[in-house]
């Protein structure tokens, strides 16, 4: 809310600066956005004299003018206002000089039509003083060459923006906001006569009947009206236009420039009809689908929970809200019925977000207008209408009841010290809730205090040391360390964050660089990742490509593999360990590590390099890049399942799934599959993994952190090796089971150290080749019993894969 | 010829050929020629046998004279060859050690400002005996509103641009969370049912003293606001925890966090729904340069919003607000990471361009732990 320190100073009686209000601004809770001194930016503008005005040789309606500008020279200037002529004083502004109502800063050197033009007479327009773009601004033959005009015209004004919180709807007016400047200290509080206004006879409107059956929702609470006779309107004079100006609203009339200042100045919206507008009776009731014309020149629809006022005709203004075109008041009005009326405010909020519509009546009244200002509110307007526009007041015609909430809270002193820590006499206690307006009772230790009409939201003990602290300011209030605790801290973490904490790292340490991407990604991407449903969709997405909340990491990692691709980066590892969703329940999130590697960016690095050849990645680099995960989290590849089931964002035979029996998956990894890498724009390879942390097991809960005894033989390993050719089909998993199965107590590891295909080992046949250790444990192993393992060896690997020993 | 002179002629010619042996073959074969079976050392020296005593008295020791002699020159001739052969394969072996290396894996992956940041926060208030805290990303209505005191239609909800999800059959209605204080009401919540997945913290009895730093999502994007961004919130629920309290916690944090011997807060009085009193927090700070330096300056820069944990969201957790008091507070993790390291545009944060993830994040094993330094 924007208020000048003149305003201010209507209603708050100080000697303090705008420095210090500034502060104490902030500091009681009514935040300084900025404090603008209002001539600021026309700081540059100056008085000066046209000396002489002659038609332009190749123009009809341009002046070329000789103006004095207090500089010593005379300046050449083309302008083309119909009321330039010579001797007439003006606004001038030089060339580099910003023009507000043209945003732009006026050029050096500038030739119109041949005529060279250093600088620019202005309008009341192009400095935002006015709408008035008619013509150059004509000054008195008085006003001093080369003087600033802000200095000149007394535009020096300091004006405060501030920032107002929900719960303070008392302070939505300069006078409330005077009013806890007082109770801060920072001067007196100029009380406002809002003393009833004699009427002249009776009011043409009779007091408007409220037109609701029992079960509507009703937006209108009390509706105080006032028939104003035989006004004068038009222009409103210059100290309230300029004040309306000053916070950036536009001057109309006299009657609606004084509806805006008893708005902004009391926080108490009005609205003004044209009386002779009115067709009929005027009444209460709620819209029924009418269109209404409303003031800001927009039609809106309005629906049953909406209350309007209405005359035969139909709605004349929605309730709260905004008025209508067809009873505004204009130049020509001369009878007025002036409304101030109080609602409810969370109807008006409801109805406000219906239609959309952002007026400062609806600011103010869905965050509580004081009850206790309806009758006076609408005395204040009258007076200041008869006093601006002469003509008579009828009767007020006055309908409903004010809603009084007369919280009285039981207030325990001993709270504020509770809450806070803060020790206030509780002499100090009553003056500050006095001062701001509660009727503090009682001197006990708990006091009964009466909450102001104008702080509704006001309702219990805590609000009320809120009152205390703000005014004592929180700076004052003593640190005091947190007790510590009285043993060493427990477990931070939980086993998640842990698993999250290591996936990170162990990646990191892979040379995978971590993103974070959205959370949500496009339809067509989360459809292709096994998402897409509606339970995931977002109903006001920002973008059409963030509406899906992501089933999976892959698409905003290869999407981000993408943008760094188009930007000339086409080998990157990126990685991410975030939530994904498979639906909207809690237990639908699950955190994901994921990561793809594109190009040449493997575990060794991307690009080409004088110690071997840039090789481009491959399923292989997702498997161990996912081993490696496991193994930071404690999970060794080779003891869970690793089965050539592909995801479905894989390459149906360049892809695995990792899991753990028959109902836990771990993880999938793969090359993408070129059909979806085409379709998502990225040039392969890539090679992805995700893994679900939260599908690995449980740590057992141990008693004891012991490990198992470890046996130590003092023999010598002996290893044989074997090659079997079989068919192409068969796992490399069952190749190592059925070999390590073939004497458990003797063998301790067996290997893969050749696997190739060729011609000589037959259409459709591979040759595998094995090496086999075997670690004796409590003697050296004689060759029969070496040759006993082997042809068990040979034995179960010929049996399980159906191919045969090469000789 | 007298055998002196033959002794002569072998020696020299012998010495000649030894030290013309350019590799061990050829030494060898002078070897051979010389003290083998049928050398020409081992020749004369079978002449002794056919000598007469007093001949062999003089010529014996002059024959292995010259066999010792030959032998000699051959083994260090050996040895000057062998010496030879391993500096010639040294020489040979000799590689240019100013070749770049490939840059080792964990010299390339870097952690992300956001993890990095929310490990710091949580080095730090580990030592202050707090533990870490979560909930779901997609909250209901309930927890991220109505359990936190904001009424239905008020005002206040309007202060977040909140993100809803579709309707779904089963009528409850959900948002994603626009703020991390759900967390708080479900920490606090009397409730002894399980919650639905592991992640989400279950239910806590005072005292309590958590951190819940996560995603939250508001409908908001310019320079400096993205749809989606990082909050850590705190709570401290005792029977004595009060505003001194939380001014005294804060302001340690920062100091830790900023790695500065001193920082000055403003407390402002303002207003959220779930606290009473509420303040919003400026730190003191200098903002002449183009980088922002905490801890110093005449500045003030908003940092976070705090306050007391309303009673009305007390009550709702079932816990007794005369009994039970304590203070929350909330900061952006993105915010006070680009304060921190002087990363000037959010946007950036969730790009995943290399070059951004490079220049700005953090080596694997940088740990930020207190023992070791929070960032190195």
């Amino acid at each position: 809310m924007k208020f000048t320190l003149d305003w201010l100073k209507e209603h708050l009686e100080t000697t303090a600066s705008a420095e210090e209000i500034s502060k104490a601004l902030t500091m009681i809770g009514l935040e300084v956005e900025g404090v603008e001194s209002q001539g600021a930016r026309l700081e540059k503008f100056v008085v000066a004299h046209v000396v002489s005005a002659e038609p332009h040789p190749n123009s009809d309606h341009l002046n070329v003018c000789k103006v004095d500008a207090g500089t010593g020279e005379m300046i050449d200037v083309v302008c083309g206002a119909p009321n330039c002529r010579t001797g007439l004083k003006s606004v001038f502004a030089f060339p580099g000089t910003y023009i507000p109502g043209k945003d732009f800063e006026l050029k050096a050197g500038v030739v119109i039509r041949g005529t060279p033009s250093n600088g620019m007479l202005c309008s009341a327009a192009e400095l935002e003083l006015s709408e008035d773009h008619d013509g150059i601004i004509e000054l008195p033959g008085d006003a001093p060459v080369g003087e600033k005009y802000v200095d000149y015209a007394g535009i020096n004004g300091v004006v405060f923006d501030i920032s107002i919180t929900p719960n303070r709807g008392d302070a939505t007016g300069v006078y409330g906001v005077a009013r806890d400047l007082a109770a801060f200290g920072l001067g007196t509080l100029k009380k406002t006569d809002f003393s009833p206004v004699a009427s002249t006879g009776k009011s043409p409107i009779a007091p408007l009947p409220h037109q609701f059956s029992a079960d509507e929702p009703k937006a209108i609470r009390k509706f105080a009206g006032r028939y104003l006779k035989g006004i004068k309107n038009g222009p409103s004079p210059d100290w309230l236009q300029a004040r309306l100006r000053a916070v950036g609203l536009r001057p109309i009339n006299t009657v609606v420039d004084i509806t805006n200042l008893v708005s902004l100045g009391w926080g108490r919206p009005l609205h003004a009809y044209d009386a002779d507008k009115v067709e009929g009776e005027m009444v209460l009731r709620n819209a029924r689908g009418e269109a209404f014309d409303a003031l800001d020149n927009k039609i809106y629809t309005l629906d049953q929970s909406m209350t309007v006022i209405a005359d035969d005709k139909g709605p004349l203004c929605l309730g709260g809200i905004m008025g209508g075109i067809r009873s505004g008041v204009t130049d020509e009005t001369t009878n007025v019925f002036m409304e101030c009326a109080s609602w409810d405010p969370d109807l008006i909020a409801q109805t406000g977000r219906k239609t959309g519509i952002v007026s400062d009546a609806r600011y103010r009244l869905e965050r509580n207008v004081d009850p206790a200002l309806t009758e006076p509110g609408m005395e204040l307007a009258t007076r200041l209408v008869l006093e601006l526009c002469g003509g008579e007041a009828m009767e007020p015609a006055i309908s409903g009841e004010d809603v009084f909430p007369n919280t009285v809270v039981e207030f325990p002193l001993s709270e504020v010290k509770r809450l806070t820590g803060l020790s206030v006499e509780p002499s100090e206690i009553d003056a500050i809730l006095g001062h701001l307006g509660f009727a503090v009772e009682g001197s006990g230790p708990t006091r009964s205090v009466k909450v102001p009409s104008w702080r509704p939201d006001v309702t219990q003990k805590a609000d009320l040391v809120e009152e205390v602290m703000r005014m004592v300011g929180v700076d004052n209030v003593p640190k005091e360390p947190l007790p510590r605790l009285n043993h060493v801290a427990p477990l931070m973490l939980t086993t998640i964050q842990n698993r999250r904490r290591l996936a990170r790292r162990a990646l990191a340490a892979r040379g995978l660089d971590e993103a974070v991407t959205w959370s949500f990604i496009s339809n067509a991407e989360a459809t292709r990742f096994g998402g897409g449903t509606e339970d995931r969709q977002l109903a006001n997405a920002i973008a059409s490509d963030m509406t899906d909340m992501r089933p999976s990491l892959l698409p905003g990692l290869i999407a981000g593999a993408r943008r760094n691709a188009n930007r000339g980066f086409a080998d990157v590892a990126l990685f991410e360990v975030g939530q994904i969703f498979l639906s909207d329940k809690p237990e639908g999130q699950h955190t994901y590590a994921s990561g793809v590697r594109t190009g040449t960016a493997g575990l060794n690095g991307a690009g080409r390099h004088w110690s071997g050849k840039a090789q481009a990645v491959t399923v292989w680099d997702a498997k161990a890049d996912l081993a490696a995960v496991l193994d930071a989290l404690g999970v060794d590849i080779e003891k869970v399942q690793v089965l050539p089931e592909a995801a479905a964002w894989s390459h149906p035979g360049r892809g695995g799934r990792v899991a753990l029996g028959p109902k836990v998956t771990l993880g999938w990894f793969g090359e993408l599959h070129p059909a979806l890498a085409a379709e998502l724009d990225i040039e392969g390879p890539v090679a992805a993994f995700e893994i679900d942390l939260d599908a690995l097991p449980e740590p057992r809960k141990k008693a004891t952190r012991t490990k198992p005894a470890i046996e130590l033989s003092q023999f010598q390993p002996v290893s044989r090796d074997f090659a079997f050719v079989m068919d192409r089909g068969v796992s490399a998993a069952s190749i190592l089971k059925a070999a390590r199965g073939a004497d458990k107590g003797l063998i301790k590891d067996v290997g893969i150290f050749d696997v190739f295909e060729g011609a000589h080992v037959g259409e459709g046949k591979k040759s595998v080749a094995i090496e086999v250790t075997l670690q004796p444990k409590d003697r050296t192993l004689t060759d029969e019993e070496i040759d006993k393992v082997s042809a068990a060896v040979v034995a179960a690997v010929t049996k399980t894969t159906g191919g045969d020993l090469r000789k | 010829m007298s055998l002196q002179t033959q002794i002569e002629i072998l020696r020299s010619e012998l010495s000649t050929a030894i030290a013309a042996s350019d590799s061990e073959a050829a030494l060898d074969a002078v070897r051979v020629s010389a003290l083998g079976k049928k050398g020409s050392v081992s020749a004369l020296l079978a002449t002794l046998g056919s000598m007469a005593p007093e001949d062999r008295k003089s010529a014996g020791p002059a024959i292995n004279g010259l066999k010792n002699e030959v032998a000699a020159l051959i083994e260090t001739r050996s040895e000057a060859l062998k010496g030879a052969a391993l500096e010639a394969r040294l020489k040979a072996e000799t590689v240019d050690v100013t070749l770049p290396l490939k840059p080792a894996p964990t010299a390339r992956g870097r952690i992300h400002p956001i993890s990095q940041t929310i490990d710091e926060i949580t080095a730090i208030f580990s030592d202050m005996g707090f533990s870490i805290a979560e909930g779901p990303d997609i909250e209901t209505d309930y927890f991220n509103f109505t359990a936190l005191n904001f009424p239905e239609g008020h005002p206040a909800r309007e202060m977040h641009d909140t993100f809803f999800m579709k309707p779904g059959p089963d009528g409850v209605k959900k948002v994603l969370r626009t703020h991390t204080s759900p967390v708080q009401v479900r920490v606090m919540q009397k409730t002894n049912e399980k919650p639905a997945a592991s992640y989400i913290t279950p239910a806590m009895d005072p005292p309590i003293r958590v951190v819940m730093p996560g995603r939250t999502y508001r409908n908001d994007s310019d320079q400096t606001h993205t749809p989606m961004f990082h909050q850590v919130e705190g709570l401290v629920i005792d029977k004595n925890s009060h505003i001194g309290q939380l001014r005294w916690v804060l302001e340690e944090f920062l100091k830790a966090f900023f790695e500065v011997p001193s920082v000055t807060l403003r407390f402002r009085p303002s207003f959220f729904p779930f606290t009473e009193p509420s303040m919003e927090v400026d730190v003191q700070c200098d903002r002449s340069g183009s980088e922002v330096k905490i801890g110093e300056g005449k500045d003030w820069l908003e940092i976070l919003g705090c306050g007391m944990v309303h009673p009305n969201v007390i009550r709702n957790a079932g816990l007794d607000p005369d009994v039970y008091q304590g203070f929350a507070w909330g900061i952006g993790i993105d915010r006070i990471a680009m304060l921190k390291y002087g990363m000037p545009d959010l946007r950036a944060f969730f790009d995943a361009d290399q070059r951004w993830l490079d220049h700005y994040g953090f080596r694997p094993l940088d740990l930020p732990t207190l023992f070791g330094g929070l960032s190195s």
